[in-house]
């Protein structure tokens, strides 16, 4: 079995949901709650050792329930490996999850982009402002019940 | 000898405005204002096959303040806008806009929140590229056009001071 898989069954059993395999590439998902200490631990952990992080995704599954999902792309320089970790946001009209900057400071931006585009919030993040659109946009873009032109 | 062999002592009467725009058609400077794919043709037609030089305008500014024409070459997003606002504003008059390409023209293929639909929503353009991206000929073609309307459009008419009024009036 996966030793991310593995890990993440032993180290927290009630927080992973699903796991999928397809052509070789590992999916996990996980509750959100505990975000931090499962990608803590994934970094840590000498046989995961997922040291980068690859990209952070925001997805809006509308009309589904719960709508916002947050999707992370880890990589592991010592193993070549990679994992997805999925995850979907309870609150559908303000989703929030923990930011994961202390984990990888790489995901400063990448969560600036979910913010900007999706409107998830990361809490704790250090700096949450827009990254892409003007400073003085309303709304965010990437929803789906966005309109294609603008407002 | 030259020239002068075959005119002899002559003189040769115009009127200022035709020698003034004749000047100016010859040498526009252009703004650098490459955005997207456009630019790559842009930098073509400076290089020297098409050679932008034969009609005196090789010298791309980089800066707004020295150059007479700003050629909008590609996608331009909202975000984007204020920067070109600012770099026309920035321009000495007389100045022209050219704008290059399907997007500067009506947005493009990207019908989309962050891409403004035609940068005439914005600026006074004076000829219009069209293309995906418009070849280098295009691009000289337009050129070409614009020189005709500076011709077409001498500086101390009563039409270009009320143009030059209404333009000052909108900043």
């Amino acid at each position: 079995m996966n030793a991310a898989v593995e890990l993440l069954q032993n180290k927290f059993p009630e927080e992973v949901v699903e796991v999928a395999e397809f052509r070789g590439d590992t999916t996990i998902t996980v509750k959100p709650g505990h975000i931090v200490d499962i990608c803590k631990a994934l970094r840590d952990a000498p046989q995961t050792s997922f040291k980068y992080l690859s990209m952070i995704a925001g997805l809006d599954y509308l009309p589904q329930s719960p709508r916002f999902g947050v999707v992370y792309n880890l990589y592991s320089h010592r193993n070549h490996n990679r994992v997805t970790l999925k995850t979907r946001l309870a609150d559908d009209a303000a989703p929030a999850i923990d930011s994961v900057v202390p984990v990888w400071s790489t995901a400063n931006w990448h969560e600036r982009e979910a913010y900007d585009l999706l409107g998830i919030r990361f809490r704790g993040h250090p700096d949450l402002r827009r990254i892409l659109m003007p400073e003085n946009w309303v709304g965010h873009p990437l929803r789906k019940d966005y309109p294609l032109r603008g407002k | 000898m030259g020239i002068e062999e075959h005119l002899g002592y002559n003189i040769l009467t115009t009127s200022l405005e035709k020698l003034v725009d004749w000047g100016r058609k010859n040498s526009l400077w252009p703004a650098t204002f490459g955005l997207a794919c456009c630019a790559i043709e842009m930098i073509c037609t400076a290089a020297n096959r098409w050679d932008i030089a034969r009609f005196g305008m090789e010298a791309f500014r980089a800066s707004p303040r020295q150059a007479d024409v700003i050629i909008i070459a590609g996608t331009v997003c909202k975000k984007m806008m204020p920067a070109i606002e600012r770099i026309y504003e920035q321009m000495t008059e007389p100045k022209w806009v050219i704008a290059m390409g399907a997007c500067a023209c009506s947005g493009g293929i990207f019908d989309s929140y962050a891409v403004v639909q035609g940068i005439d929503t914005y600026l006074p353009v004076d000829v219009y590229v069209p293309g995906c991206p418009p070849r280098p000929e295009g691009l000289l073609y337009g050129i070409l056009k614009l020189h005709e309307k500076i011709l077409q459009d001498p500086f101390l008419t009563k039409k270009y001071r009320e143009r030059l009024a209404l333009r000052q009036e909108a900043v």
